[in-house]
């Protein structure tokens, strides 16, 4: 009569089915439910709750303003007038906020504010292109290891087992210090070479999950083929989870991109990105601390969003902590 | 057991050539000549391409290049830089600063992050348990650099709390706030991990059974609980000493403390090629010597993965 | 402590007393209530007004299905309720109310005089102590034993229960044992300090047949050797008919049915009784004969008005969806919750045989 329920262990996706809404157990112990969250997005309690989540708005809306400024910067740059961040005088070099330069001048004497502005598009462009890069190679190895036979599958397992060998900023300064010139695409190439192992282990666990369903092995007895049950079955399992480490892989992206283009190995000078911005003006921070404060700030903000908002998602989805 | 062991090590020294290889072909056979890579804006004469061609084996076979390159890692040789000094050789008295600097973040991250993750969860639900949350996520979010320097103005030159730079002043105090820096990141890690599991081991079946025992709430949490719900965070620390090791690369250069990673930095401004990639490979094998080592104590330890 | 008749006048008359003399009661549960809080909404009533007593060395079985609130009443006389469950009315054990007793009260009273054996041994041991350290443990809390001689006492103890080679499992993780030997390795910490009450819940709902056998006879044996009085929690007739001297019979939250084992499964009053007893196989009943109970039983929060059985009940009448049926004494030293109780002296239905043999194994059926 009382049937202890296990959860799938691998630490992937557990039991496929949508959590029941409520219905207290009261004579049972309740078995824990382990592992990323299955619900379906379409689910109307999940959405319900995100509604309802501080945490999800806020970081939801910010990250949709970061969008905009990132695609049409002129929307915003413009706010007090000096729209262009490249119209410069040297005259006012790093100095601090003045009427119509809320955020100051920059050590070329450039408007912060125009340049801060500007520099999203950089930012989320490498973050972006990056993660959707590392997502799509995941996607493709993540659903072949886990379909595919054994050997398949130990192949692509060493494959990830290297390239989690390299600590992610070690592995792209080695890459980026041998690339003579580098942009957004370069460096995004690059980082979503070190970033896809991790969420290749994550759609592979998913799909294994996914494929061992008791709904799945009923699809398959009836003769549905590996096409189908991967397009009807595994992809939307999977979504989920892939998409809430997608949005927190975006967040650590940017702050890569910031820190090897602070080092010297990242965005290079006619760019405009924050770490562009932080570098240039390292040696200057203790005399004009704006310089550190308004890009800084940006940066972290952006992050903070991304991954704030990755985690109200997962915290909606997860019937533990929900 | 030991066919546990044997399959481990097996795979970590798969993992070593791989790594060796992926960095191999990334720096000296991807199109474009590397030697004017790695020399990046500074002019070469003709004797010293000619001389970096000669050291790297660039005019033979690719295979037999990364058999160089790899006995060469083998004897310890990591290359040299432009005026032929070895990277070896360069970083073998920074050391001791790096691993200094490493092992005072690791136990802060221990520490702080233990006991913050206990205390949430323990406050479930409360104002501290909420400003723990909204500390470990800003504190991921701030990247290394930003918190660097603002720690620096802030603590160092503002308040005059901390030495601001080098390490004149020795251990620990001109190691405390580049520790603090470099910890934070992963003391949030730890303390999300250790509240997750100590929230969900307190409400474990076994939990009750030591109740049902007469154990007090104190014993219950120190010798059951704490022991289940440590074992994700320790593999996790384990890790990341490895990472540390490699992750002061901006604080030390911050910070200006004179180690591995501060040596790195410099050769990334600096554009030193040769040094960049010998520093960086070091730092890499470094992390994957500890991840192994960790991997292995791992499987000894944990009574669950033990069995075969 | 031999305060007998707060025994309550429904027990007049019960079964003969196996040990002679004057039976001492040692736990009396009354009017117990067990709400489940939620937030925002009116808490569920999962046990309502509950009352039992149970004797020195006698087992008494509480029998009921999922959600019927049998181990929900074990929690709350043990004071184990998770935090969104609150509990009234009282449980004295020897005189002492625990639900009112403070947490260090309690703590002194559990494991030493009130034990435990839980169902899923897999999750209610520590997965990263060895069996034998939480055995001992028991031993060094209560007593005060040395690490030393507490792991000699343990593996004493894990030789008691049967477990081959205890000297050397004493080191094994939990994950080592079969799901038999956590059971007795649980059983061992139990009867370690020789408690009065041992409460067993669902103590073999996890395990095969042959090995449920064999752990039912430790646990009798172990009973009998410390004297102490057993509360076996379980959903299984079969089992409790094997072990129990009486019965008590839940259903939605409350007591329908209690009494000594043998009339209660010869000639159960309670249509509850009856339906259960019918869904039971029995090796000597045709294989077509099982009659299952209709319906399910309610949930928590869904308790019908009137009797909480009338929806399912065959012989239900108006009166039975609008006034509640208090426990009212009977004959053979039975108390049944109905308006309409079956003659307990009328045979059984057609499709009904006797008593229901154990189909698990060497015991006997229930002695007569």
């Amino acid at each position: 009569m009382t049937e202890p329920m296990r959860a799938t262990s691998s630490g992937g996706a557990a039991s496929p089915t949508a959590v029941p809404a409520g219905g207290p157990a009261a004579d049972e112990r309740k078995g824990s439910p382990g592992g990323v969250p299955a619900v379906p997005f379409a689910d109307r309690s999940v959405w319900r709750l995100l509604r309802r989540s501080t945490v999800f708005l806020v970081s939801g809306g910010a990250t949709v303003v970061l969008l905009v400024m990132a695609v049409w910067p002129g929307l915003f740059a413009g706010w007090f007038g000096h729209g262009d961040p490249r119209s410069c005088d040297l005259d006012h070099s790093a100095q601090g906020p003045a009427a119509g330069h809320p955020f100051g001048f920059d050590t070329q004497g450039c408007d912060l504010y125009a340049n801060v502005v500007h520099g999203a598009g950089t930012s989320m462009g490498v973050g972006l292109l990056a993660t959707g890069c590392s997502l799509a190679l995941a996607l493709l190895l993540g659903c072949l290891s886990g379909m595919a036979g054994r050997v398949v599958d130990s192949v692509i397992a060493r494959l990830t087992d290297v390239f989690l060998g390299f600590p992610f900023l070690l592995g792209a300064i080695v890459v980026l210090s041998s690339v003579t010139t580098r942009d957004i695409p370069t460096v995004a190439g690059v980082l979503a070479l070190f970033g896809w192992p991790p969420m290749t282990r994550v759609v592979r666990a998913s799909v294994r999950s996914a494929r061992e369903a008791d709904h799945v092995l009923m699809a398959r007895s009836m003769g549905a083929g590996t096409g189908w049950v991967v397009r009807r079955h595994v992809l939307p399992h999977i979504l989920t989870p892939v998409l809430v480490l997608a949005s927190i892989t975006v967040g650590s992206v940017v702050v890569a991109e910031a820190g090897l283009t602070f080092l010297g190995v990242g965005m290079q000078a006619p760019a405009i990105s924050w770490g562009l911005q932080l570098a240039t003006a390292q040696n200057s921070f203790e005399a004009h601390p704006h310089l550190l404060l308004f890009p800084g700030l940006f940066l972290s903000v952006t992050v903070f969003a991304l991954i704030a908002f990755g985690d109200s998602v997962r915290d909606a989805l997860n019937p533990r902590t929900r | 057991m030991t066919s546990l062991l044997l399959r481990r090590l097996l795979e970590a020294v798969l993992v070593f050539f791989g790594v060796t290889l992926v960095i191999y072909v990334m720096v000296y056979t991807l199109p474009g000549d590397p030697v004017s890579a790695l020399a990046g804006d500074r002019p070469l004469t003709p004797s010293v391409v000619a001389a970096l061609r000669e050291q790297h084996h660039l005019d033979e076979p690719v295979l037999a290049q990364y058999g160089h390159y790899l006995a060469g890692l083998f004897h310890g040789d990591l290359g040299a830089d432009f005026s032929g000094v070895p990277v070896a050789e360069q970083m073998a008295d920074r050391w001791p600063v790096t691993v200094r600097l490493a092992l005072t973040a690791w136990g802060v991250e221990a520490v702080v992050g233990i006991a913050l993750g206990v205390l949430a969860a323990l406050r479930r639900g409360t104002w501290t348990d909420r400003a723990v949350l909204a500390f470990t996520t800003a504190a991921v979010s701030v990247p290394v650099f930003v918190l660097g320097y603002t720690a620096q103005v802030l603590l160092g030159v503002r308040l005059g709390w901390f030495p601001v730079a080098g390490d004149s002043a020795g251990w620990p105090s001109a190691y405390v706030l580049p520790a603090l820096v470099v910890a934070v990141f992963g003391l949030a890690s730890v303390s999300r991990l250790v509240r997750a599991e100590v929230i969900d081991n307190l409400s474990a079946d076994y939990v009750r059974t030591a109740a049902a025992k007469g154990l007090s709430r104190r014993r219950t949490l120190l010798v059951h609980v704490l022991r289940n719900s440590l074992l994700p965070a320790v593999t996790y620390l384990a890790v990341d000493l490895g990472l540390l090791l490699g992750g002061t690369v901006i604080v030390e250069g911050v910070f200006n403390l004179p180690g591995v990673g501060q040596l790195l930095f410099q050769a990334v401004q600096a554009h030193t090629g040769p040094t960049v990639v010998g520093v960086a490979t070091a730092l890499i094998l470094v992390f994957l010597a500890v991840s192994v080592l960790v991997d292995l104590l791992n499987s000894l330890l944990d009574p669950r993965i033990r069995r075969d | 402590m031999a305060d007998g008749e707060s025994g309550s006048t429904r027990e007049v008359g019960h079964d003969p007393q196996p040990h002679g003399g004057v039976r001492v009661p040692v736990l009396e549960v009354e009017d117990l209530s067990v709400e489940l809080l939620r937030p925002g909404g009116t808490p569920h009533l999962a046990v309502e007004r509950v009352s039992f007593t149970l004797y020195e060395s006698e087992t008494l079985a509480l029998i009921g299905e999922s959600g019927s609130g049998k181990s929900l009443t074990a929690m709350a006389v043990l004071g184990l309720l998770p935090g969104n469950v609150r509990a009234s009315g009282s449980a004295r054990y020897r005189g002492t109310d625990l639900l009112t007793l403070s947490e260090a009260g309690l703590r002194a009273l559990r494991g030493k005089h009130l034990a435990t054996v839980f169902q899923d041994s897999l999750s209610a041991l520590n997965p990263t102590l060895t069996v034998g350290f939480q055995i001992a443990e028991v031993l060094r809390v209560h007593r005060g034993l040395s690490r030393r001689a507490a792991r000699s006492a343990a593996v004493d103890l894990l030789d008691r229960v049967r477990i081959p080679d205890p000297a050397r499992r004493y080191g094994d993780h939990p994950h080592q044992f079969s799901g038999g030997m956590r059971q007795r390795a649980m059983i061992a910490m139990a009867v370690a300090l020789g408690p009065d009450v041992l409460i067993a819940d669902e103590p073999t709902t996890a395990l095969d047949v042959t090995v449920q056998a064999q752990i039912m006879e430790l646990l009798a044996e172990l009973r009998e050797e410390h004297r102490s009085a057993l509360l076996l929690i379980t959903h299984d007739l079969g089992l409790a008919a094997g072990t129990a001297d009486r019965v008590a019979l839940m259903y939605a939250g409350r007591i329908v049915e209690q009494a000594p084992a043998v009339p209660l499964y010869e000639r159960p009053a309670h249509p509850y009784t009856r339906g259960l007893l019918n869904a039971v196989p029995s090796l000597d009943a045709p294989v077509g004969g099982l009659v299952p109970v209709p319906g399910a039983p309610p949930a928590p929060g869904a308790f019908p008005g009137g009797c909480v059985f009338h929806p399912r009940c065959p012989s239900a009448r108006d009166r039975c969806a609008t006034q509640r049926p208090e426990l009212e004494a009977g004959a053979d030293g039975r108390t049944t919750a109905c308006h309409y109780p079956l003659d307990p002296l009328d045979p059984p239905g057609p499709q009904r045989p006797s008593v229901p043999k154990n189909p698990h194994g060497p015991q006997e059926a229930p002695r007569a």
